[in-house]
């Protein structure tokens, strides 16, 4: 007697523990007020250098802290540490992303409460973070100019899944010869009305209306909070 | 390359199915995979295999359905399939739009077993 083949139907989605995390994460940064950003781009392309900058300007006026993901070593977190904000190192070994459950332990025994920002700055990587939420708001990815304009459209998931993109390291452009209006086009081929700033962190251009920014994103989620909180006060069932 | 822990999470998955259903022997998994997922479909194949290394999976084989990216067209006020995933334009009119319906999914979708 031959054994007979049935085909059972499922739908599980494969990434449902990092799903389940994240949203469990975005609740308890909604309810702390922390407005959540993370940085994504591939290595090298400036993410650590306008963070520092970021932390050290947005201190003055919020409380800051970052978590910052690697394969190996502690030198980001070194560097952003001048900043004299709170962060802390995620250290993933062979893990090319972050993932919503080790930015979940990187914060064990933060006080959330305590924070206005909370950014998180991935792996190096253009390809694996596109598909890991991690509960952020606001998800940026960096091109710098030297890496030439058709990036976007050599990683098209990445872009898509971001909500702003930063061209840095704007103060080279003239020296690489970097094409701003292809830059830009190929932007909104892949993500049609995407946001799109300059920036560079070393001379400071665009930092003012990049911090800006997200002063305005993390005011209009608020408010957003603020309404949600409001119509439930008024309405509890 | 991320397609190894994604094989894994999909053995482990399907195994929670057959467990729940009273220990069935898996023959294949049936995915259902966007071209959106950041998933790569040859790669996400050799570390399948990999993965049904020593577990009841072994020998097993993967069939992955590719799912094409759709966009929401405001213009025909319909959804359309993507130019391509260079362009995200309508299809049929041309209307930029990064409003996608489809294309994102990663999802077990069906396991033929064996009693």
């Amino acid at each position: 007697m031959s054994p007979k083949t049935r085909m059972i139907e499922v739908r599980q989605n494969v990434l449902k523990q990092n799903d389940v995390v994240a949203r469990a994460l975005r609740e308890r940064f909604h309810e702390a007020g922390v407005f959540v950003v993370s940085l994504v781009s591939s290595p090298g392309a400036g993410k650590t250098a306008l963070l520092e900058k970021t932390l050290t300007l947005l201190r003055q006026q919020f409380r800051v802290a970052a978590l910052v993901g690697d394969l190996a070593t502690e030198n980001d977190a070194a560097r952003l540490a001048r900043s004299q904000a709170p962060v802390k190192q995620i250290i993933t070994g062979t893990v090319c992303h972050l993932e919503a459950a080790m930015v979940q332990s990187a914060l064990e025994g933060w006080n959330l409460d305590e924070l206005d920002f909370l950014f998180i700055e991935n792996v190096g990587n253009l390809v694996c973070p596109s598909s890991y939420d991690l509960g952020e708001d606001l998800r940026l990815v960096l091109m710098s100019v030297t890496e030439g304009e058709d990036k976007p459209l050599k990683y098209p998931t990445i872009f898509n899944s971001a909500d702003v993109a930063l061209i840095a390291k704007i103060d080279l452009a003239a020296a690489v010869e970097f094409n701003a209006v292809v830059a830009n086009r190929n932007i909104q081929a892949v993500r049609p009305e995407m946001t799109v700033l300059d920036v560079s962190a070393k001379s400071g251009e665009g930092v003012e209306k990049f911090l800006d920014f997200l002063r305005s994103r993390r005011n209009a989620a608020r408010a957003v909070a603020a309404s949600q909180r409001a119509k439930a006060f008024a309405a509890p069932d | 390359m991320h397609e190894l822990s994604i094989a894994m999470s999909i053995v482990d998955l399907a195994q929670e199915e057959a467990d729940r259903r009273g220990g069935v022997q898996i023959k294949a998994v049936h995915l259902r995979l966007g071209l959106l997922s950041g998933v790569v479909k040859d790669a996400l194949l050799s570390s399948y295999e990999m993965a049904c290394e020593d577990t009841p999976l072994q020998g097993s084989r993967l069939v992955v359905e590719e799912v094409p990216v759709l966009i929401f067209c405001r213009q025909c006020d319909a959804q359309r399939p993507v130019h391509s995933t260079q362009m995200f334009c309508c299809s049929e009119c041309g209307t930029p739009t990064g409003e996608v319906v489809q294309g994102k999914e990663l999802l077990v979708v069906g396991l033929e077993v064996e009693d």
